[in-house]
């Protein structure tokens, strides 16, 4: 169980996330909601610490997170594994050096200076690929691919890591509706078939109702919002996100005309 | 040709005219002014430094005549009746050529593979440690300020003679330029592969091996290449002081008088460094390609 005590991170004098406190169980699929700037890239941040929090705790099944250095901070790391809106792969490797990235603690830096995997780091990495239906991609540099594409490898990045709990920070806010579907159904998968936490920052209210089993609201850096989907009403959520309220609640029922969505993959 | 745009009358458009005219006369001014303190600045400069132009022309004849014995044999005869007899050394200064040569290219290897450390220790996005990048930044500065051939006498002191006080003067100097080149080079990159290496849990090594060098080698590369041409010169400078290579022979024919000899030497000279330099451009063009021409 992860459980979060009165987390604050502070920027100067405003405080991006203030005092935040709750506990998600081993398993769910967890959606941090909110408006931009509501601090739910910060706390997805700080979780598994490449943001450093100010004040309060985070605990992973009674092991205090927040005070974790060194070796014991990079295999927390491992252990809880991130994805990035702009999937912060590396544009000039190929993808399943990218996704042996996720290897990285399992192996000594001799050997992975050199990319001289085990062949079993490669097993389970073209394993992972085949699960998104991407191995045949295996030998094309990462910046070749689409933005779908991309998050997909990145999230193969996180699997091979063999992760208990899976961050992923607004994955699907840089891609189109279709791509976003791909990805959000690989996030679920990962999540119904092994079991994985997955706490996933979403701006789009209908992806996050779509599949979520719980959705928390931040507003100001600070909870407004815990419950079920279904708790969640269009009033409640008004709330929630102010001005963009319109936007974000009618992006999914809106249709997308096609050509608007292409530039935001190739 | 008709008459498209009504030109309105004058009482309308010399307002217009002369605010133009006014503000062109305001930058006219100043470059007028910017001109003048440079010439004066120039000036100053001349009679500080003590040149003395007479002396440029009162000697000038010694400068042509020393050009018109290089290029005669010790027979009289001019040098390219006789390309054999010019190029008499020719197995011998080859050699000594290709040391110098090789001389560059181990100083400029190893002072590349320090400048990448030193490049990597002194980049704010990489090194939180304000004193270590500090303290590198100084260690980098002083071998870029000390000129190579400076660090080549001391080092002929200290180890005699021979290739080694070279290669060990050109690395130290390329360690300085160099990783002050990297360093800028690896502050400009994108960090987001960084975060997603970082994110992993791979180590700040595994985070420099992946999340910066793919990004950064052809760059490294790039550079590299180019110090070495610059290298071969300076090691071929460096001999003089004893410290290998052509050089070495070079000062001896110029000290002795031999005047062919120093002929052919310097047109060898010429002549590697130029097919070095087109080599090199090609490879670094084609580097640069490599990154553009995905």
């Amino acid at each position: 169980m992860l459980a979060v005590e009165s987390l604050t991170k502070t920027f100067g004098k405003s405080a991006a996330v203030a005092g935040l406190t709750v506990s998600i169980p081993r398993g769910q699929f967890v959606g941090v909601i909110g408006r931009s700037g509501a601090g739910k890239s910060t706390f997805l941040r700080m979780l598994n610490r490449l943001a450093e929090p100010s004040a309060g705790r985070i605990v992973w099944d009674g092991v205090d997170v927040t005070a974790l250095s060194g070796v014991k901070l990079r295999d927390w790391r491992r252990r809880c594994a991130m994805i990035f809106q702009q999937f912060n792969l590396i544009g000039r490797l190929d993808v399943l050096d990218n996704v042996l990235m996720g290897r990285l603690t399992h192996t000594p830096l001799w050997r992975s200076a050199a990319k001289m995997w085990s062949r079993e780091d490669r097993a389970i990495a073209l394993a992972a690929l085949d699960q998104m239906d991407i191995a045949q991609l295996a030998t094309q540099r990462a910046d070749q691919l689409s933005g779908g594409q991309q998050q997909r490898v990145a999230i193969c990045r996180a699997l091979v890591q063999e992760p208990e709990i899976v961050l992923a920070d607004e994955p699907v806010a840089s891609l189109d509706p279709r791509n976003s579907k791909i990805v959000m159904d690989a996030l679920l998968r990962i999540n119904r078939s092994f079991g994985l936490t997955v706490l996933c920052n979403l701006h789009s209210l209908d992806l996050a109702r779509t599949y979520c089993d719980r959705l928390v609201g931040m507003a100001a850096g600070r909870l407004v919002f815990d419950g079920a989907p279904e708790a969640l009403t269009d009033e409640v959520a008004r709330e929630l996100y102010g001005l963009e309220a319109g936007e974000v609640m009618d992006a999914g029922h809106a249709p997308v005309p096609a050509a608007a969505a292409l530039p935001a993959v190739a | 040709m008709t008459q498209t745009l009504a030109v309105p009358p004058d009482h309308q458009i010399d307002p217009l005219l002369r605010a133009y005219a006014q503000s062109v006369a305001a930058r006219r001014r100043t470059i007028a002014f910017g001109a003048v303190l440079l010439l004066a600045a120039v000036a100053l400069s001349w009679i500080g430094a003590e040149i003395d132009l007479a002396t440029f022309w009162t000697k000038l004849g010694n400068f042509t005549s020393y050009f018109d014995r290089l290029l005669q044999l010790d027979t009289g005869a001019r040098v390219w009746t006789d390309p054999v007899y010019w190029f008499w050394g020719l197995r011998r200064w080859s050699l000594q050529l290709l040391q110098t040569v090789l001389i560059a290219y181990v100083g400029t290897a190893t002072g590349a593979t320090l400048g990448v450390i030193g490049g990597v220790l002194t980049s704010r996005n990489l090194v939180r440690s304000a004193a270590l990048r500090f303290l590198v930044l100084r260690v980098l500065e002083f071998c870029r300020t000390v000129p190579d051939i400076v660090f080549a006498l001391i080092f002929v002191v200290a180890f005699g003679i021979g290739a080694l006080p070279g290669v060990l003067a050109i690395a130290l100097h390329t360690t300085g330029t160099l990783g002050k080149l990297f360093g800028e080079v690896i502050e400009n990159i994108d960090m987001k592969p960084v975060e997603g290496v970082a994110g992993t849990g791979g180590s700040w090594l595994a985070q420099v091996r992946f999340g910066v060098m793919p990004q950064v080698l052809s760059n490294i590369a790039s550079y590299t290449l180019l110090r070495f041409e610059i290298n071969v010169r300076g090691a071929a400078v460096i001999g003089i002081v004893g410290a290998g290579g052509i050089g070495q022979e070079l000062i001896v024919a110029i000290r002795k008088f031999y005047y062919s000899d120093v002929s052919a030497i310097l047109l060898m000279l010429l002549v590697c460094v130029m097919l070095l330099d087109a080599g090199s451009e090609r490879l670094r063009h084609r580097l640069l390609a490599m990154e553009t021409g995905r």
